[in-house]
This record gives C-alpha cells, structure tokens and sequence, in this order.
C-alpha cells in the first residue's frame, strides 16, 4: 500500500482511539462543550495553535511565498500579530463573562433572544463558510496526494467530513482539543524538520540562503526565463489596489481573529482567566515560530524546487509538499502530505464543534426555549444533531461546487464577517457601559450585511472572464466588479462599528443593561462568579 | 454541573441590606485602582502594535523604493520590517504577562475581602447563561 495512505490511516486510529477515550469523559455539558475546563495552559495554547493554522496556512502561504516572494511573507506577519488584539482585548473577560459561546459575553447585559439569535447566525455563517474552505481544499489536496490509489474527490470529501462528524459527535470538546494538539505538534516537527533541511541546502548560511532568494529565476507566462529578486515587495500586490487590498487584509486579520468563534470557544476550555492569557501567549510563541519558519518552506520552494516545476505539478498548494520529495524523497513526501490531511482535519473538526455550540446553546436553548430546557442533556443532543446536520450541509456543498472552485473568498468572508460583526459588538459589550440590545443587533446586522455584500461585487465574485477560461474557475458574475478589494475589511470593520455606535445612540436608554454592566465589569475583571472547572 | 444561582441573599452586618457582592465589588478602590492599571497597560500597548504593524502594509504599499534598500547584504528592509513584527509583538505579549500579575494581585485581595466580608464566590448567575 501506499506510504502517504498508510499514514493517513495511522493518523485516522490514532484519532479515533482519542475520541472513544473522550466519549466516556463526555458525560455532561461541561465536559461535552467546554472539555470540563480542565484543559491546561499550554495545551490549549498548542490547541489553539491547532485551530489557527489551517491547511491555507501551511499549504497556502508556504505556496504564495514559493510564488510570489515577499508579499506572500506579508501574509504570515499578520496571523500572528492578530492574537494581540485576542490577549489585550478579549481572551480573559470572555473567560470570566462567558460559558460556552461568544454569545454568552453579548446575552450577559443585553436582552438574550435577540442578541443570541443574531450572534448566533454570525457564528453560523463564519464558521459553515469557512469550513466549505477547508473542505473543497482538502478533497481537492487528499485526491491529489493520493494521486494513483483510486481516491476522488467526492470520496475525499465525504472522508474528512465524516470524520469530523464522528469527533465532535462522540467526544466533544475533549477529543477535538487532543486531535489539535496532536495536530499542532505534528505540524510544528515537519516545519521545523523542512526548515533544517533547506537550511543544510545552504550549508547552514543565511547568507547563502538569502542570496539565493535574491536571485530566483523560472519561466513567465509568454515563455520567457526571468529572474526576480524575491524579497522584493510587490510581485504580487500591484498599484493601483495592491496596497490598499494589504491593509484592508491585515484589518481583516487584526480585528476578525479575536472575533473568531473557533478560536473563542478553546478559552472556555481552561480553568480560569489567568490559564486563558498564558495559553494564548503559548500559542503566540507557536504561531509566531512557525510563521518565521514559512520564510524556509516558501523561499526554499522557490529555490530548491522552482516555480516551474511546481506549476506543472499539482501548482502553488504543492510547494511544500514537493519541497519535501525533493529534499528527502517519497517518505518525507507522505509524512508531509499527512500532515496537511491532520491540519485539515483538526480544522474543521474544531469549526464544527463551534457551529453546532452555538445553535444549541444560543438558538436552541436560549432563543427556542427561552432559556428552559427539559434536562442538560437536551441540549447536548441538539448539538450531535447540529454537529451532523453543519457537517452533511457542508460535504453537500463542497461536492457541488468541486475541486477546481476558488474558493479563497470564502476565507476572506469568515474573518471579514468575524472582524466587522462579531469583534465591535463584543469589545463594546465588555467596555461601553452605554451599550445595548439595539446597537448589538444593528452591529451584528450591519457587519454582516456588508461584508456579504461587499464581497459578492467585489473581484472574486464578479469579473469578466475570456471565453478560454474553464467554466469552473469563471467568475460567477460575468461584469466588471463595483467594489475593488477582495478583502472588504477596510469598508466592512467601520460600518459593523457604526451600526453597532449608531443603534446605540438611535435605540432606547437600557437602565438594565447599564446596571449589568457594573456586574458584568466586576465579573470580567476579576473572574468573580465565573464557570469553575469540574474535577474529576 | 451546578444549577443557576440566584442573586446572593443580603448578608447580615453589612449594612446596606440590598447590597449585592458585585456592589461591594464597584465600590473598592482595589477594584478602580485595578481597572485603571488595565488601562494605563492596554490602551497605550493595543495603540503601539497596531501603528507598528499598519506601518508595514503602508510603508510596503506606498514606500516600495524605501523598503526594497539592502541593508544586510541581499536582504532589505522590508524583509527585516515584517521579521521585526515576530519580535515586538513576542514583546508586548511579554510585556503585557509581566503587567498582568499586578492585576492578579488586585484581583486575589478583591477576592479575599469578599470572603472575609462573607459574601461567597459560586458561579452565577443569570437564568440562560
């Protein structure tokens, strides 16, 4: 059999063992939802890790950077800076305010259906979307590294996504933090192994490596051989909206990290506050360390193996994987390859356990029922259900739209959705005393609103295509797009911010939610009355 | 898994006999002295990383020429620029840990008054949480 699926299997008992052991730890919400909060700190801060990078990451920068030089380093900066905004801003009240979801911190001091009920739909759309990302990728990745052993992509996909349904449905928030972690290590040992390797290339000389970087040749579209200095900006973010579309980026990055529901839900997973800030500091020593690391994968990619090279076999995603075969031959390759598959896997596993978190605790328990549920079980059971139904949806429409869809702007929606409607209703509900249920719904509203709709005119969307280009990568509106960037963080974080300002100060004094307040400032800031851990 | 609390019962000797513990807690000058050394750490340290990291995009987008100087043989600034970010936002997380633990110290005598005070530290508190 082959290498690359052996591993692949191994990856799959190991995993499953994980869970079968969780599923008998699972026995009550606490543990099913938050994996009792006796997650310590550095294992959440590997979790997290986990959680953050996704395949896009590891496959995709590694990719760009092999492609495209320097503004594709410009990307890794930004996923680690974001998680500032998380510890400075919003990590250890959410710990303190919160129990399960992101919504809990929004239903403390404000009227809960509403609030809940759009938080919720934000939750829901951030984390389906992305998770459609992940899967297209991933069947699209597995068929292509298992190229020659009869898998498909609609066999690929159905395997991710059954998997993911099995970890989240059997072993909860337990078995999904232990496959991140897992993962996270994984992922870090064949970084830090790819790194070594292309830096014994240069015979361990920076300077020699940076040399090479400086002069990168391969062959451009019209047949001609060029030579590029790579660490020079701007290959790929050209004038006129090429700087424009970096910032708007790294606004995206910035603010929609620390408003990511996958991300948010792994603080509720440890003991208290102070565990919470330590594990994101954990997680920043990782992220931080294996984003630096990209400079080798990518750059060595564009050295060692050449962007031809790449292009004709399997394009930019390949880069790291091929890296890998060239330095060290068909073992590292498969031992490479199953790490993407594990990335992929961890990701949409911890997407699917906040999707169906949310539905079942904030639009079941809370908006349906109004708070009363029959026994803590129900509400359990509503998020096998959830977890099965986010996942069936999701399978469906990464078969339907198939391996060649572009779908990147998806991405590009998850965090422009999470940084303009979920982080300004969150970072006022925390620190604007004045702050209400109007202001929380019409943010809520607005950021989501524009950021659907500025990336449906936007240039993913819309484009006019020649008659040459495959009916699959065509864009969907075939006219020129109305709105520039891909990214609409730079239009779409300000309008979340004043709608949730503006129905603030339009809506209804809230002595209620003022009085809250004190309550909710006393609970934030000093973890008085916060959800303890559960021994055991 | 504990059930929904009620808002703790008055306390008997403390006086003001509606007083809630999170009252107590608003009126302790341990509790304004900790928000505002949250606030002298966080406002200043969240407007330093984002001024440093939207410097790059900026500098990158409109500076090219700037950027692209070779300051260590074949690597440029914009190279060092964007490495530079690793370490200061490593910095300020640091940073940030170390002034934490002031806050900490805040947060346990808080705590500890409450006790002493009788007033008790069970999760709370609202029906739907």
């Amino acid at each position: 059999m082959d290498m690359t699926l052996l591993l692949f299997l191994g990856f799959i008992v190991i995993t499953l063992g994980i869970t079968a052991w969780a599923s008998r730890r699972s026995g009550s919400s606490a543990s099913f939802f938050a994996a009792n909060r006796s997650i310590t700190a550095w294992q959440n801060g590997v979790a997290v890790a986990g959680d953050y990078m996704s395949a896009a990451s590891f496959l995709g920068i590694a990719g760009l950077i092999a492609f495209f030089g320097y503004d594709g380093f410009m990307y890794s900066v930004g996923w680690l800076v974001a998680y500032l905004t998380v510890l400075l801003v919003v990590a250890e009240p959410l710990r303190n305010a919160g129990k399960y979801t992101m919504a809990d911190v929004l239903a403390y001091r404000l009227n809960p259906r509403p609030v809940r009920a759009m938080a919720s739909l934000s939750t829901l759309v951030v984390s389906t979307f992305y998770m459609i990302a992940q899967m297209v990728g991933a069947g699209a990745l597995v068929a292509l590294l298992l190229k020659g052993s009869h898998i498909s992509f609609t066999m690929a996909v159905t395997g991710v996504g059954v998997l993911m349904i099995v970890y989240v449905v059997f072993g909860g928030m337990l078995a999904t933090t232990w496959v991140q972690i897992i993962k996270a290590m994984l992922l870090m040992a064949g970084t830090i192994l790819l790194s070594v390797l292309v830096l014994a290339h240069f015979h361990f000389s920076l300077s020699e490596f940076f040399t090479a970087v400086s002069q990168v040749s391969y062959h451009a579209p019209d047949g001609k051989l060029v030579v590029k200095d790579f660490l020079t900006p701007g290959l790929r973010f050209k004038p006129p909206y090429g700087p424009l579309e970096l910032i708007s980026l790294g606004l995206a990055l910035i603010f929609g990290t620390a408003g990511l529901p996958h991300i948010l839900v792994r603080f509720y997973t440890v003991p208290d506050a102070k565990t919470a800030r330590y594990s994101v500091v954990w997680a920043m020593v990782i992220i931080g360390s294996f984003y630096i690391m990209t400079t080798f994968l990518g750059f060595g990619a564009a050295t060692i193996v050449g962007r031809d090279f790449i292009a004709k076999n399997g394009g930019t995603n390949m880069s790291a994987p091929l890296l890998a075969k060239v330095m060290a031959g068909d073992v590292f390759f498969a031992f490479i390859s199953a790490i993407a598959f594990a990335t992929i896997l961890a990701v949409v596993a911890g997407l699917t356990i906040s999707a169906s978190t949310s539905f079942a605790h904030d639009f079941w328990t809370n908006v349906i029922k109004s708070g009363k549920v029959r026994s803590q079980g129900e509400e359990r059971f509503v998020a096998r259900i959830a977890a099965f139904v986010v996942g069936a949806v999701a399978i469906a429409i990464a078969i339907i739209l198939g391996p060649t869809a572009n779908v990147a702007f998806l991405v590009a929606l998850a965090f422009a959705v999470a940084a303009s409607a979920n982080l300004p209703v969150i970072v006022f509900s925390i620190y604007w005393k004045r702050f209400n249920t109007t202001g929380a719904v019409c943010g809520l509203a607005a950021g989501l609103v524009a950021s659907i709709v500025l990336i449906l005119i936007g240039p993913s969307v819309m484009g006019i295509d020649a008659a040459s280009v495959a009916a699959a990568v065509r864009h969907p509106i075939q006219a020129a797009p109305i709105f520039p960037l891909e990214n609409p963080g730079i239009l779409s974080i300000p309008i979340g911010f004043a709608g949730a300002l503006l129905g603030t100060l339009l809506g209804e004094k809230d002595p209620h939610a003022v009085q809250r307040f004190e309550e909710l400032e006393v609970r934030a800031n000093t973890g008085l009355g916060s959800e303890k851990a559960v021994a055991h | 898994m504990a059930l929904p609390q009620p808002i703790p019962m008055p306390k008997p000797g403390n006086g003001d006999a509606k007083k809630t513990r999170w009252d107590r807690v608003q009126e302790m000058d341990e509790f304004r002295l900790l928000l505002l050394a949250k606030k002298e750490f966080v406002i200043p340290a969240t407007i330093t990383f984002v001024v440093y990291y939207f410097a790059l995009p900026v500098l990158v987008g409109y500076a090219p020429e700037l950027m692209d100087r070779k300051v260590l043989g074949p690597v440029n600034l914009a190279y060092l620029f964007a490495l530079s970010q690793f370490f200061v936002a490593w910095g300020i997380a640091f940073a940030y840990v170390r002034a934490a633990r002031t806050f900490d110290k805040y947060g346990a005598h808080i705590l500890s008054t409450l006790k002493k005070e009788g007033f008790d530290d069970s999760t709370t508190g609202k029906e739907g949480l």
